[in-house]
């Protein structure tokens, strides 16, 4: 495939309470961004178990975004908490896999931040753009 | 009844899973007296032609030990294949790809390169690695092709059943026998072992786990009455399957996983670090507690798939 050509194809698990609804206050808001991603709407980023990311770079996703609520503003508390130690260590893994640090990413968008939203959807794609596709 | 044909191979292992079967001591006789060995080159003398000659089928079961990592032990798993009626994974390695799984990490440049290039023992002047094929005044001499890729042996052929452990424990080799023995198999592809996890068995007290630091296990005596990852022991326990009768927990060692996942788990490794993640009490803004998180789990992708790599989602490292 031409790079040029390439369309990177994203996974985005955003929270039921905060990045969920800051994807749809994007979306009323009328903020155009990159069509690039698919978002699947869990209730917490807690869980988001690190098999459903390996899952989908297995079955050819190119980058994988995973979107919470604040540190702080978790809704059961301390599930964001556990989710950054996880995807802090499973970076360390992929690195040992080969998978580069740019195909996983891990950030906060609360339901107020439709702007945020678009803007991080947009850099990450850029970013998977230049990486190129995820050859297995 | 006439007697059980019994073929045992080793592929890419150690040979302690043939040992294991040994430690069967007085049982051993049983398995004598029920089974014919028709095949098992670390006790018999048969040899590859004489498994070639026998009709298909011919075989009753056949206990295939190691992972498959060159031509002749895939060549062997489908000829043994071809000729047993239940073919089982035996062992770690040829359950999950096992110890010699880690090599998914690497491929067969940087394999050949290590062992027989930099390796300090070496004695290669001439710099020689192994070829498929070489000319030698006598004539061309063949080896086996290495591969880039371990598989399990279920990568290569239909298995019936799977032993988990690396080895086997010998309860579990008793059970096997004695199902074989009786004609009362599990369904098709069920494992020899538990469906609950190793802390579901283990004797330890287990209370609320908070961990601030790991260590490893020569950095400190654990108590050998309370759960091992409470006193920051990477133990597998939680994300590995039972059955084991937790012998590495009673002598105070931790889990190291062997006996792999659990039913339903796809990625043993991705539980695991799903499992540690989520006990370790330290702030996720503390920058330096969290990098030290990371490296205090040395090698991560290896202790996490320390024997399933090749059966893992991910199952090497992209070169």
């Amino acid at each position: 495939m031409k790079k040029s050509g390439f369309e990177p194809k994203i996974l985005a698990f955003c929270c039921n309470w905060c990045s969920y609804a800051g994807a749809d206050l994007a979306g009323t808001s009328r903020i155009q961004y990159a069509p690039n991603v698919r978002v699947i709407r869990v209730m917490c980023s807690g869980r988001i178990d690190p098999t459903f990311i390996l899952r989908a770079f297995q079955v050819g996703v190119d980058g994988v975004l995973i979107l919470g609520c604040h540190p702080g503003d978790c809704h059961y508390i301390d599930g964001n908490y556990k989710t950054a130690r996880r995807i802090h260590m499973l970076k360390k893994m992929l690195s040992q896999l080969g998978i580069e640090d740019d195909r996983l990413r891990l950030d906060w968008v609360s339901a107020a931040e439709g702007k945020r939203f678009a803007s991080i959807i947009n850099d990450m794609t850029e970013r998977i753009r230049a990486l190129g596709p995820f050859v297995r | 009844m006439a007697k059980l044909k019994l073929a045992c191979y080793w592929a890419a292992s150690c040979g302690g899973c043939d040992v294991a079967i040994l430690d069967l001591n007085e049982r051993i006789l049983q398995v004598a007296d029920l089974a014919d060995i028709v095949f098992w080159p670390i006790a018999v003398d048969f040899k590859h032609h004489d498994v070639e000659a026998m009709p298909d089928k011919s075989i009753d079961f056949c206990l295939f030990n190691g992972a498959v990592r060159n031509s002749e032990q895939e060549e062997i798993a489908r000829l043994l294949r071809d000729k047993s009626k239940i073919m089982v994974a035996f062992g770690s390695c040829a359950h999950l790809g096992g110890i010699p799984g880690l090599a998914n990490f690497g491929n067969r440049t940087q394999i050949f390169e290590r062992l027989y290039l930099e390796a300090q023992s070496n004695d290669n002047l001439d710099k020689t690695i192994p070829q498929t094929s070489s000319k030698v005044s006598e004539g061309e001499l063949e080896l086996p092709e290495f591969y880039d890729t371990v598989k399990a042996l279920n990568q290569v052929v239909e298995v019936d059943y799977y032993v988990p452990g690396c080895p086997p424990p010998v309860p579990i080799i008793s059970k096997v026998i004695d199902a074989i023995a009786s004609q009362k198999l599990p369904p098709k592809g069920s494992v020899f072992a538990s469906d609950k996890s190793l802390c579901d068995e283990c004797p330890r007290t287990k209370g609320e786990k908070r961990i601030k630091k790991l260590y490893r296990p020569h950095e400190i005596i654990p108590n050998p009455e309370q759960c091992l990852l409470e006193q920051g022991i990477l133990c597998m326990g939680p994300a590995t399957r039972g059955g084991c009768g937790a012998l590495c927990i009673k002598a105070n060692m931790p889990c190291r996983g062997c006996f792999g996942p659990l039913p339903s788990v796809s990625d043993q490794g991705a539980k695991m670090l799903s499992a540690l993640a989520s006990i370790y009490d330290i702030d996720i803004k503390d920058e330096v507690a969290m990098a030290q998180m990371v490296e205090e789990v040395v090698d991560i992708a290896g202790s996490f798939y320390r024997f399933c790599l090749p059966t893992a989602l991910i199952n090497r490292r992209r070169m």
